[in-house]
């Protein structure tokens, strides 16, 4: 009989305490951010999809050893260089990444031994065609340089 | 003689008004005041503090296609929810909301009062019944059993004000209980009746009102992540409109009704200028207390429900009945 | 509710928990057969998720195989990882270095923490109360914003690679930890007091679902399901893989087996977390992430190598079968949720659907990585 009236009391006072803490939390401030006409600072390391890294000479400092390409577990990127006369080395002549497939893992940066590639920070990529998708990095990098 | 009834229509005139507007705008004002429990602002968009809000989602209601599915009872169907709004509305004629303004009051209009809200039990029965879907079924038999468990207390501890004031009419029972908070019905200095047991009995008609008006904790009819959404979830565009505003009416009824019984009405709460001004602020304070709760406390089960009802609730306020009519024998 | 209900046989519908539904948490179907309100049998469907993370795994080396776990369980993406990590290096001997394991398993524990506050959210969110979720979700985005800070990704990480990690972690991310330990055993103390001493919480939780230790074995159930059964199990314990020796833990283990308590085992754990990563950041040594050599394709020796490691949900293994070529010949993940998923099967005999659905809510299930 003494249970009784304890578990009400008891019952009923855990509900005012709740009731406390969301009366606390009425007043604390909103956590909101408002995103169109605010938004939030990026962090340096985010990924957004790879760009090429300019040497100093402007010029990619992609040596197209494929590296990249046979890491990638979801085949995103293919690449292409030839290598002009009276030169060692070959030279890039087109970086095309699918970005539909690729899961932003890492593979490709982590096995390029000449640092040629970065992750990018571009997030704001939301598009209606598949093609806006295909990006060709190799233009992105003479556009940025200009 | 033309001009009362002239006053009558204006009155229900009014009525609807003020039901229509607080439906509207209570919806608003949960949705802040869930958000800003939730450290979030709510709707902010359309308008200045999302003031367009309901206006907006009025007309969205209103354009949707009515849809009446095939093989349901379609005279029930269609009456279900007028029969959630009108008695709400009917209610809202004998409720006084000062000395002066006050629809057609009745001199029984407590038991009016209760008349009507039984009414909208059955509105939710048939709502899910008509709808033939096993989830919205589910759900209004549920949600019957609830408000037969819950109207009990509910008219017993009415019952246990009724005693003290001396009369089922409204009026009467706020002007026992005016100058000064120390005479309202909450507290247990009634003029030559102490009784210790008044602040649990307005606990109970405050969880009865939280019940009836299918309000969480106690919403198992709606109970939006276990059964879709109960038995409104055949209903659309104004059906559900209905619904929805019958709810909220049903909620400022409740308030209303627990002011007047308990807390003094329109009465100032040091006897200075009592007018309809703090009726109002009264009724808004208990209307977020609701708000509050909604969005504190997980849902009961209907066991749990049923429980609370049948052996805390009904005991009580018999017990709490009985003292109250034998101290008014003695003193 | 004093007597057992008896059930009629032939008077029960069949109700679909279809795949689409609040409350599942995933793709999951339930047909349940219903007498009025109470379960008289129930059938699981699963499937409808299943996107073949075992068969990629034989068309792929083993270093193309990383994104695929995060993959599994989005939620508690940092355990499987290293799982996978662990039993590649074990296989084929790559030496780790200090820091990288303590990194490590201060990042699995921050998402650890991470889990089962989206696990704590969704599971009050279902039995009614709507705002601790945000609450949740709120503490949630600390612990997001700092592995954003160091990895780069939010929710599917691809942050271990064998032998070490992707990169190092600075300075920001070690006092941003530190005031995230803080802020969070504050948090914990407001969701002990607003919702597991809540009366109507504990009466919508107590003695639902009771789950036996004996069926727990029978199933195949781990994680906090079998601790909150009495079974006092855990991998980080009874299998030390890591570097978790070195930290001081306790396991909580309650032995009523109703959901109650497995909702106190998850509480308690976060609590755990949070002292196991305050004696990494305490104890984390200098040098490098990553060893001096790597091999450049990894080979493992032919074999069939097993490694369990305590995720979010339970046990989760990973075997290995491998040929000595470039992928593995097999790979099978063992996923807990898969054998707690089926206690509710049995368990489910006789309760309301509102029960059931806050029985399944206890028992934290990701669809997808049942279905992997």
């Amino acid at each position: 009989m003494f249970r009784y009236f304890t578990d009400i009391f008891s019952g009923l006072w855990s509900l005012f305490v709740g009731m406390g803490i969301t009366f606390h939390e009425f007043f604390k401030p909103k956590i909101t951010v408002h995103y169109p006409h605010e938004s939030i600072k990026m962090t340096a390391r985010y990924r957004g999809h790879i760009e090429l890294i300019p040497g100093e000479d402007g010029q990619p400092l992609c040596v197209v050893c494929g590296m990249c390409e046979k890491a990638c577990p979801s085949n995103c990127i293919s690449i292409s260089g030839e290598k002009p006369e009276g030169s060692k080395k070959k030279v890039l002549t087109s970086y095309k990444l699918n970005f539909t497939t690729c899961s932003l893992c890492g593979s490709c940066v982590d096995s390029c031994n000449f640092g040629a590639v970065r992750f990018s920070r571009e997030y704001n990529l939301a598009s209606t065609r598949k093609e806006d998708y295909h990006y060709d990095l190799l233009k992105r990098l003479e556009e940025s340089i200009q | 003689m033309s001009l009362t009834l002239l006053n009558v229509v204006a009155a229900v005139i009014i009525a609807i008004a003020f039901v229509a507007a607080n439906a509207a705008y209570l919806v608003w004002a949960e949705r802040k005041g869930a958000g800003f429990i939730q450290r979030r602002p709510g709707p902010t968009e359309n308008g200045p503090w999302g003031l367009l809000q309901p206006p907006v989602d009025g007309i969205k209601l209103m354009t949707k296609q009515l849809l009446i599915p095939g093989g349901v009872d379609k005279i029930i169907f269609v009456i279900a929810p007028v029969l959630a709004m009108f008695p709400s509305i009917v209610s809202f004629v004998t409720i006084p909301f000062s000395d002066t303004i006050v629809a057609h009051n009745v001199n029984i209009g407590l038991l009016m009062i209760f008349v009507f809200g039984s009414m909208s039990a059955m509105a939710l029965l048939m709502g899910g019944w008509s709808s033939r879907n096993k989830y919205s079924m589910i759900s209004s038999v549920r949600a019957v059993s609830q408000a037969v468990a819950y109207e009990i207390p509910m008219l017993i501890t009415a019952i246990t004000v009724v005693m003290i004031a001396g009369s089922l009419d409204l009026m009467d029972i706020v002007h026992k209980q005016s100058g000064g908070f120390w005479h309202w019905n909450i507290w247990p200095f009634q003029k030559g009746l102490f009784n210790i047991l008044m602040p649990v009995s307005f606990l109970i008609f405050f969880v009865c009102s939280l019940a009836e008006t299918n309000r969480a904790p106690f919403d198992l009819g709606e109970a939006e992540s276990e059964l879709v959404a109960g038995f409104h979830t055949e209903y659309s565009s104004m059906g559900f409109g209905l619904f929805f505003m019958g709810e909220y009416a049903n909620i400022v009824i409740g308030a209303c009704l627990t002011t007047i019984l308990f807390l003094g009405g329109w009465d100032c709460p040091f006897g200075l200028l009592p007018g309809v001004w703090w009726f109002i602020v009264k009724i808004y304070i208990l209307i977020f207390t609701f708000i509050w709760i909604r969005w504190t406390f997980p849902r009961t089960t209907i066991y749990n429900l049923l429980n609370l009802s049948w052996k805390v609730l009904i005991p009580i306020s018999l017990f709490n009945l009985l003292l109250t009519a034998g101290l008014l024998k003695v003193f | 509710m004093s007597e057992p209900i008896v059930l009629q046989p032939d008077e029960t519908f069949i109700l679909n928990v279809g795949p689409q539904h609040p409350a599942t948490h995933g793709v999951l179907r339930v047909k349940m057969t219903m007498d009025g309100e109470f379960i008289y049998d129930a059938e699981t469907v699963i499937g409808y998720i299943h996107r073949m993370h075992e068969k990629m795994a034989e068309n792929r080396t083993y270093a193309q195989y990383l994104p695929n776990l995060s993959r599994l369980d989005y939620l508690s993406a940092m355990a499987y990882c290293h799982g996978y990590v662990l039993a590649v290096e074990k296989a084929a001997a790559i030496e780790v270095p200090q820091r990288a394991e303590y990194i490590r398993a201060i990042t699995v524990e921050m998402n650890r923490i991470s889990s089962h506050l989206v696990w704590f959210g969704a599971f009050v969110m279902d039995l009614g109360g709507f705002s601790p979720l945000m609450y949740a979700f709120d503490d949630r985005e600390q612990i997001l914003d700092l592995l954003e800070a160091i990895t780069g990704s939010r929710l599917t990480y691809c942050y271990f690679r064998f032998g070490g990690l992707y990169n190092d972690i600075d300075d920001d991310f070690i006092e941003g930890t530190r005031r995230f330990i803080k802020r969070m055993r504050k948090s914990l103390k407001m969701y002990h007091k607003l919702v597991t001493t809540n009366i109507i919480l504990m009466t919508r939780l107590k003695d639902i679902g009771p789950v036996s230790a004996d069926m727990c074995q029978r199933y195949g159930a781990t994680g906090p399901v079998a601790r909150g059964s009495g079974i006092n199990y855990d991998v980080r314990r009874n299998e030390p893989y890591s570097v978790y020796p070195e930290f001081d833990f306790d396991i909580p283990v309650y032995s009523e087996g109703d959901s109650f308590a497995r909702y106190k085992v998850r509480m308690e754990e976060m609590e755990q977390s949070l002292r196991i990563i305050e004696q990494g950041l305490d104890k984390l040594p200098d040098g490098p992430v990553n060893p001096e050599k790597k091999p450049k394709t990894i080979k493992l020796p032919p074999g069939d190598y097993y490694t369990a490691v305590e995720a979010g949900r339970g046990s989760f293994g990973i075997r290995i079968v491998s040929d000595g070529d470039k992928s593995p010949y097999r790979l099978k993940l063992r996923s807990p949720t898969y054998s707690n998923m089926h206690l509710f099967d049995e368990a489910c005999r006789g309760m309301l659907i509102a029960d059931a659905l806050a029985f399944m809510g206890s028992l934290d299930l990701v669809i997808p990585e049942m279905d992997r």
